[in-house]
């Protein structure tokens, strides 16, 4: 416990004030550990802007959201009629919902962002990796928070992207069917389905996510940022034990980011008020009519932030499963002439059983796992890399090549699974899906090879 | 922290009741899990079906409602029982083989799954991830997008490309497993159909 502080005789009343509150609540402690005392890089680039910008759009999806479920209700006979209310009927009620449903968007495109500058730069790499497992963890519940409130319209899109993903549940050996029973509360997705999902979008799963970003938070100011050049500013401490390189969080950077949230709010206003459905991408044109349990539409696809996993579901079809025994096989292979001694029975008998079990379930299974596999991999990523250096400026050419191709093959995915199934469009997604595992797979290997450059010992900055 | 020695019977019993209300928490969340299954209600809900086919010409389909899932009928024409024999070689399970207990009746585990050759009975949900390719039938033989050159007439699934012969049954290498599920059914009379029973039951 720290000791009673007395304010001095002649000090003002806010001084005072403070200090009677420093005394019980440690106000300024945390103003200064977080704000005006939290060195950051002073190389922070544009690519910096999107972590606050994600937590703009948290505080703009919780706001929006209270006020619509005042509004709104979960039941499946009135649901889809008390969401035309608030767009037709509640004063203002429409720019409430179309802020909450590009804020969804939006949320993604600064999160998917925000992970490529953590890609790049290596923001993941020691001693940050708890920084990006709980960042992993935040993506993983802005997905479930997405989807199940995507369900609460109650329009066609949501009721039959729902029956997909719930039955995705369904394809798990031996337990899937009542476990996606369990999930649905009913035979079909119903109204005790929405209810529930009501329940987890607007409590349980907010309250996981803020309590991630708090983690994420403290576990970033505790290790301190990482910058465009991957150098340890901590390394280099003036007399005073302020990094060399770092300047105050406040005011340096709130004013930063304060110019960002201008950028994105403008491009955001322009959305909610020129384009809300953003030609189908951010709200889909059969989600104006209602679910209909006996009849899906046409042509079925995700919301764009879900369809590069989704992509790599569909590419998962029995063909696909053969190349990936195949590929296990050369991997066991590899691993055989690699390793000596008792280790070469093990390599073994994992690979045959690994091929037994990819031929014993059915691809739909293996297309499930594929798809949770792309998001748990992720979490993996701090003890995947070996490279030398942090960041892409000093890794080599090849590298940032490889980068470039992986962002292509994302989009792509991104692209094919919005777009009806064909055959060259499976074909595109089986490559992209190999490519996506293979990158991380492999990565403890490739990020080695090349020649690195130096990295400098203070960071590259320029004042202008 | 003290520096006297561990008193290992407090320590016993300070794990026998750590034990003990581990177990208490794991027994409370039984009844919080149990809130997930279906209600009495939702159980209820899933009583048998009549339908009338005396209208359903040759070619034609209908559709009625059991437990909340589409169930097709479908009168086939010669030329589509004909062409089920075609395809005999590119659907996966031709001889409606896997999980028979599950999506075939004994009494449609015949080259038609159905009783009487002519009229088909199928639940329209895609054994993939449970789309309804209701909207889609594709009943026209011959080349169409989405679907191959030698086609002889079937259901397209629109969310992940499944096809499906005028049997239900899937055509291999395609991203569903099993062929469309049979439901327990029983012919009333010529014209009366009960689906979700049958004799047995």
């Amino acid at each position: 416990m720290a000791d009673f502080k007395t304010a001095p005789a002649d000090a003002s009343a806010g001084v005072k004030l403070m200090t009677w509150v420093d005394n019980r609540f440690p106000a300024t402690k945390l103003y200064k550990e977080h704000l005006s005392e939290y060195y950051a890089p002073k190389n922070f680039n544009a690519w910096y802007f999107f972590g606050s910008l994600a937590l703009l759009v948290l505080v703009i999806q919780i706001v929006t959201g209270i006020f619509l479920v005042m509004h709104y209700k979960p039941d499946a006979a009135i649901a889809f009629a008390s969401v035309e209310y608030i767009m037709r009927d509640v004063p203002w009620g429409w720019l409430i919902r179309y802020m909450h449903s590009t804020g969804a968007s939006a949320f993604f495109v600064v999160v998917y962002l925000h992970m490529y500058r953590g890609l790049i730069y290596g923001s993941y790499r020691k001693p940050r990796e708890l920084v990006w497992v709980f960042g992993c963890a935040i993506f993983l519940a802005l997905m479930a928070e997405a989807f199940m409130g995507y369900l609460l319209p109650w329009g066609q899109m949501s009721y039959w992207g729902a029956q997909v993903i719930v039955n995705l549940f369904a394809a798990v050996p031996f337990v899937g069917p009542d476990l996606a029973l369990l999930i649905r509360g009913d035979y079909v997705v119903g109204d005790a389905t929405l209810n529930r999902f009501f329940s987890f979008h607007v409590i349980a799963v907010p309250l996981v996510l803020l309590g991630l970003v708090v983690a994420h938070i403290i576990a970033l100011h505790e290790v301190g940022s990482n910058n465009p050049d991957g150098v340890e500013i901590k390394a280099k401490k003036d007399a005073k034990g302020i990094p060399l390189d770092g300047i105050p969080f406040h005011p340096y950077y709130t004013v930063h980011d304060i110019f960002g949230v201008g950028m994105f709010l403008m491009v955001f206003c322009a959305i909610i008020f020129f384009g809300p459905e953003l030609g189908g991408y951010f709200l889909e044109y059969n989600n104006f009519i209602p679910a209909d349990p006996l009849k899906t539409p046409p042509h079925i696809a995700p919301v764009w932030y879900f369809t590069p996993f989704y992509s790599m579901l569909r590419a998962t079809t029995d063909v696909m499963v053969n190349v990936l025994c195949g590929v296990v096989g050369i991997a066991g292979l590899i691993s055989l002439l690699a390793v000596k001694g008792r280790a070469k029975i093990a390599i073994a008998v994992g690979a045959i059983v690994a091929i037994a079990l990819l031929k014993t379930f059915d691809a739909k299974f293996w297309g499930v796992v594929v798809m949770g596999g792309a998001v748990i991999i992720l979490f993996f990523l701090p003890w995947l890399d070996n490279s030398p250096v942090k960041s892409i400026r000093y890794r080599p050419q090849w590298h940032k090549v490889l980068y470039g191709i992986f962002v292509v093959f994302f989009v792509v995915l991104g692209y094919l699974g919005i777009q009806p199934p064909s055959d060259a469009g499976t074909l595109v997604s089986q490559v992209g899906t190999l490519f996506y595992f293979g990158f991380f797979l492999l990565m403890p290997w490739w990020s080695t090879i090349g020649t690195f450059k130096p990295v400098p010992d203070r960071v590259n900055f320029a004042a202008h | 922290m003290s520096d006297s020695p561990v008193d290992q019977g407090r320590r016993t019993w300070v794990a026998i009741t750590a034990g003990a209300g581990a177990i208490g928490g794991v027994a409370v969340a039984v009844p919080f899990v149990s809130t997930f299954t279906p209600s009495e209600r939702a159980k209820a809900a899933g009583a048998a079906v009549e339908a009338d086919i005396s209208s359903l010409k040759p070619g034609e389909k209908m559709t009625v409602e059991w437990r909340g899932k589409p169930v097709w009928i479908v009168r086939r024409t010669k030329e589509q029982l004909d062409g089920l024999k075609k395809v005999d070689a590119q659907v996966a399970d031709p001889k409606s083989e896997r999980k028979p207990s599950e999506l075939t009746p004994e009494y449609a585990r015949n080259e038609y799954r159905s009783i009487k050759p002519e009229y088909l009975v199928a639940v329209g949900i895609c054994s993939h991830l449970g789309c309804s390719p209701s909207e889609n039938e594709k009943f026209a033989p011959g080349a169409q997008p989405s679907l191959p050159d030698d086609w002889q007439g079937g259901f397209l699934c629109p969310c992940h490309g499944s096809t499906f012969d005028m049997a239900g049954r899937v055509f291999k290498n395609k991203p569903a497993p099993d062929n469309l599920e049979v439901p327990p059914h029983m012919y009333l009379s010529d014209t009366r159909l009960l689906i979700g029973e049958d004799k047995k039951a």
